[in-house]
């Protein structure tokens, strides 16, 4: 919880502040939750408790108040941790294979290392996948139509590191953030949108 | 052969149909690479074909057997106390089973709580026939060595309620705050990818890879949540209940495990139910 500090804790409050007429049913939810659900594999019960970011926009559907939101954004944006040699393309092949293994974090997954980016779930993103969601939008041709440069790299990298970074309540999991990913794992994600080679800018 | 062997034979030609023509419809997708257009236009192909599978299949229902099975439980003495469920009361009275399951998770003052099917199914098998409730949540899910009787006794309960239109009674306090409780948790985003229900299941149209997702909060699309339950998933060949869909939801949501027949889950049923109402229900079905 480092991102949450003093400030946010107070954007909380606010927050709850500005939705108290659902707070009843909410209290009552989490307090049945908390009740009714056991731990299972990796699973456990701390789950339940919401972050401040979560707390946030679980309180005001999703749309918090601009300056409140900008702050958070703001503390998420800086504690991404870059890659400290500074090269930020991996392995689009291997990105490939991570953007299609949907596994991780679920109570039928393994420890560290088992993760994949669940990717293709909900975007469209390399031609020859046609199994692909809707929920996100689509990748596909996502470096040819933006370049491949160091700022679009980076961009990249730390959007798929912590997607709340940009849009704070966005749908897309923190895969950086929440240990979901690797370094190396995001900078081969990172070549699959971005490298020329990769099939995704063909 | 009688017509239920009959009917199992119809139903494995099709599946192996079904199997046939998605595969050619990914060879025809491999072939065609680079262009979208092309590939969500034979994606769109792949789930119309199920679609017109799953017609065909609601005629000759597996799930058909699975409600003959329930029908001999439910009549038959068993448990310690040697009873059958003829008595328990699902909420138009003792043995009334007509219409029972559109109307349900509701209020039973006996329990002074709201109780969706299976719950209630399981309180009855506790209380009329004296088996534990702990023994019943051990292994609640189907599984291919075994079907676990609430699954039957359920899948035979919908069954009795084939054809009619679905109306989850809000009348009741509890039941009115039940449904207020189900939407929070329905909304309620936590764990490590920050999920809720509402994260899959909040727009219209949506998919993940190819699966559509219905949108609980639409009137049009929430009774897509409540139709084909209890189904007989393709995938594995199983018959589930939602029992089991809300589980699995909670897995992929990466939260801990609800626990079987929880207040939770009546509460999320009460909301997705109640935003059904009015749709005509047909019963047992099929899902992929």
């Amino acid at each position: 919880m480092k991102l949450f500090e003093a400030s946010n804790l107070g954007a909380a409050a606010l927050a709850i502040v500005l939705s108290a007429h659902a707070g009843d049913d909410r209290a009552k939810a989490v307090e049945m939750m908390k009740r009714d659900f056991h731990a299972k594999g990796i699973a456990g019960m701390d789950r339940l408790n919401e972050d401040g970011l979560q707390a946030l926009c679980n309180r005001t559907h999703n749309q918090p108040p601009r300056e409140i939101a900008e702050r958070m954004e703001r503390d998420q944006i800086e504690a991404i941790k870059y890659p400290a040699d500074g090269k930020i393309m991996g392995d689009w092949k291997s990105g490939e294979r991570i953007a299609q293994n949907g596994r991780g974090m679920s109570w039928g997954d393994g420890g560290a290392g088992a993760s994949g980016g669940s990717c293709y779930n909900c975007h469209r993103i390399g031609p020859n996948e046609t199994s692909f969601g809707t929920l996100g939008n689509s990748l596909f041709q996502f470096g040819k139509t933006r370049g491949s440069g160091p700022e679009i790299q980076k961009y990249v990298y730390g959007r798929i590191y912590n997607a709340k970074a940009f849009s704070l309540c966005s749908h897309m999991p923190r895969f950086g953030h929440s240990g979901t990913l690797t370094e190396q794992q995001i900078k081969d994600l990172v070549a699959l949108l971005l490298d020329p080679d990769s099939p995704v800018n063909k | 052969m009688n017509r239920r062997s009959i009917k199992l034979s119809v139903f494995v030609a099709l599946a192996g149909l079904a199997v046939a023509c998605a595969a050619q419809a990914q060879k025809k997708e491999a072939a065609a690479p680079n262009k979208k257009a092309a590939a969500s236009a034979t994606k769109d192909a792949v789930t119309a074909e199920f679609e017109k599978f799953r017609e065909v299949m609601e005629d000759a229902s597996p799930a058909e057997l699975f409600e003959a099975r329930g029908e001999a439980l439910w009549k038959a003495k068993r448990g310690p106390r040697n009873a059958s469920l003829e008595q328990c009361d699902l909420g138009l009275g003792p043995g009334v089973l007509k219409g029972a399951y559109v109307r349900m998770p509701r209020y039973f003052a006996d329990a002074d709580q709201v109780m969706d099917v299976e719950r209630r199914i399981v309180h009855c098998m506790v209380t009329l026939q004296g088996f534990k409730a702990e023994d019943l949540a051990k292994q609640p899910f189907s599984s291919l060595s075994r079907t676990p009787d609430p699954v039957l006794l359920v899948t035979y309960v919908a069954g009795q309620s084939r054809g009619m239109r679905i109306a989850v009674p809000q009348k009741h306090p509890k039941e009115r705050e039940i449904f207020g409780i189900g939407r929070e948790i329905y909304n309620f985003r936590a764990g490590p990818w920050d999920f809720s229900c509402a994260t899959c299941h909040g727009e219209d149209g949506k998919r993940i890879r190819t699966q559509e997702l219905p949108n609980f909060t639409s009137k049009e699309q929430a009774i897509r949540a409540f139709q084909g339950w209890p189904g007989y998933r393709m995938t594995g060949g199983l018959m589930h209940t939602l029992q089991w869909r809300l589980n699995d939801c909670f897995r992929q949501q990466r939260f801990p495990e609800p626990g079987y027949v929880s207040e939770t889950l009546t509460a999320l049923l009460t909301y997705m139910g109640a935003n059904a109402n009015g749709h005509v229900y047909k019963g047992p079905g099929i899902k992929r």
